[in-house]
């Protein structure tokens, strides 16, 4: 059974939790910007958590189904719609065959994603399904989709059947993911940030200026790190580092002062100084960050980030547990 | 030895010594600790990877509260057992000898797109710059940039060249390079600001091998010359395996 992708928009990639293991050789963990995202789509959809499915970068997007799948995309304000049905963020809804759904937007944030049940069924490369668009592999064919591209799917999972029947009148099931993980997208978003190892190395103006003045993200962004637009970031002194491992989340300052956060297609390394690094618990706010939002940035604790990561982690288990309850 | 966050799902195992006093032992003992934190599979750790003085550890926060940790205390945690697992590894015994690779390479015409301005930099012939950087031994500290891309140290102080001060939008792949003190290689077709030298017809990463890239760090690489004719005829080849 196959996806047919009638439109492509503007960048959509097949994406799943990410590629682990290969970063001693240069390869970046990648995967979907927001992995807790595609990780309850995929679980909406009825799919196991890592199953590969979709990631929208904004503009028109169009998919032809070929026959009944249940599908949830969580991500930034889109108008998401099946034939004279509106699918909200966070719910499952069931699409028959020859159906169209389709994503225009976003209003608000940058990206979507897309879990179809049975997932993409592309093949596995480096311990992943998700495309390296920048090193050309994984995915569909290491790239980006087109207008056109017909991708295979795997079988409708046993949950996701049973999901089928189930939605068979209504369509969209009458339940949701939690708000904020369903729409991440906030204007002017805070994200919360604890200090890289190079805090110390930045001037006490340059240090104040980063946690209490708002940055612009520049149109130069991409899945590789968000470039910010706003007060230079300076050090005491310009020292040259030796390179070392940065990670989704950096805040990194080349010489000039202009910070960039890292997202999921990063450099494994880099020599530039770390300033900070966005928390995990907030990525999913961070990859929604489209050119000309602004954004600010305020420190927690190292306890704190762990709490709020094992409090998600905590509710997501709970919410898997409400999920079976339902089926 | 110095441990410190990398955000808050990773940390960062900084070796004592600084590269450039002793940069082989610095190497072997980096690749050391990387091997006994490995070796030592503590559950929640997900990879490790080194790149020139440091070992990165990257690992799942939630693991550590699972198995007991409390959440203001993970860094702690992960910190203890990484310490434990270098001290436990024991005496080093002798360190597994290098890997040696004799990379071919063509350093004419369209390959050798900077060659000239290296050597006017180095104040040498072109002739000369190639017959110094194939005499040179290199060693792969790190792997990174792009997937499969070796940074190489060793390069002769004379043909320290800067990096040009417009990167170029795209350099071909098996580019062999030379940035400010170091050398590489690009694997595949992508941006840089090097200057290149020449090009090797050898495929250094390819994601349907298992290693998928040819080099690692640790290393041992030295280039040679080779002229065109051969170039063409070793290009597409099946890939090189270590000599």
């Amino acid at each position: 059974m196959q996806l047919t992708v009638a439109r492509a928009g503007f960048l959509t990639t097949v994406q799943d939790t990410g590629r682990a293991g290969f970063r001693e050789l240069g390869v970046s963990p990648g995967g979907a910007l927001d992995v807790h995202g595609m990780r309850v789509v995929n679980l909406l959809a009825g799919n196991p958590e890592t199953a590969a499915g979709l990631e929208i970068t904004s503009g028109n997007v169009r998919f032809q189904f070929p026959d009944s799948r249940v599908v949830a995309w969580v991500g930034g304000e889109y108008d998401v719609s099946a034939t004279g049905l509106s699918v909200p963020a966070g719910r499952p809804a069931l699409l028959h065959a020859q159906e169209e759904l389709s994503f225009a937007g976003p209003s608000r944030g940058c990206r979507a994603w897309l879990a179809i049940s049975g997932g993409l069924d592309v093949p596995v490369v480096l311990a992943s399904r998700s495309s390296d668009v920048r090193a050309g592999f994984g995915g569909w064919h290491g790239r980006a989709l087109r207008d056109g591209d017909v991708l295979p799917l795997g079988k409708n999972p046993a949950l996701s059947a049973a999901l089928i029947r189930s939605l068979q009148g209504a369509r969209i099931a009458p339940w949701t993911a939690p708000f904020e993980w369903a729409s991440p997208a906030e204007r002017s978003p805070v994200l919360r940030i604890v200090r890289g190892n190079d805090w110390d190395r930045f001037t006490e103006a340059s240090r104040r200026a980063f946690l209490s003045v708002k940055f612009v993200v520049s149109p130069e962004s991409d899945r590789m790190g968000a470039r910010l637009e706003g007060p230079l970031l300076e050090r005491k002194n310009d020292t040259e580092l030796v390179s070392e491992a940065v990670v989704p989340g950096t805040v990194q300052v080349p010489p000039g002062g202009r910070a960039i956060l890292l997202l999921g297609d990063c450099q494994t390394v880099g020599g530039y100084p770390k300033l900070a690094h966005v928390i995990t618990c907030d990525l999913p706010r961070a990859a929604q960050l489209c050119p000309g939002e602004q954004v600010w940035f305020c420190e927690v604790s190292m306890a704190e980030a762990h709490l709020l990561l094992s409090e998600r982690t905590r509710a997501l288990e709970t919410f898997k547990i409400g999920l079976s309850l339902r089926r | 030895m110095k441990i410190t966050p990398l955000g808050d799902s990773a940390l960062i195992v900084r070796s004592d010594e600084e590269s450039d006093d002793a940069p082989e032992r610095t190497l072997r003992e980096v690749l050391a600790t990387k091997s006994a934190i490995e070796r030592a599979r503590i559950r929640g750790v997900l990879e490790c990877a080194s790149a020139y003085t440091t070992v990165a550890v990257f690992f799942d926060p939630t693991d550590a509260i699972a198995q007991g940790a409390r959440p203001d205390g993970v860094m702690e945690w992960f910190e203890s057992h990484v310490r434990e697992a270098i001290a436990s590894s024991g005496p080093k015994g002798a360190p597994s000898p290098a890997r040696q690779f004799e990379v071919p390479t063509c350093c004419e015409g369209e390959f050798a797109l900077d060659l000239k301005d290296v050597a006017v930099s180095a104040r040498l012939t072109e002739r000369e710059v190639i017959d110094l950087y194939c005499a040179t031994d290199f060693q792969v500290r790190c792997i990174g940039f792009t997937p499969g891309f070796p940074y190489l140290t060793g390069l002769p102080e004379k043909l320290f060249t800067p990096r040009r001060p417009i990167p170029r939008t795209k350099i071909a792949a098996g580019s062999v390079a030379i940035g400010g003190g170091q050398a590489g290689i690009y694997p595949t077709v992508s941006p840089g600001g090097w200057n290149v030298i020449g090009r090797t017809p050898w495929r250094l990463f390819n994601p349907e091998e298992n290693p998928p890239a040819l080099l690692r760090a640790g290393d041992s690489v030295r280039f040679k010359s080779i002229v065109r004719a051969e170039f063409d005829a070793l290009h597409e080849k099946s890939r090189p395996r270590q000599s």
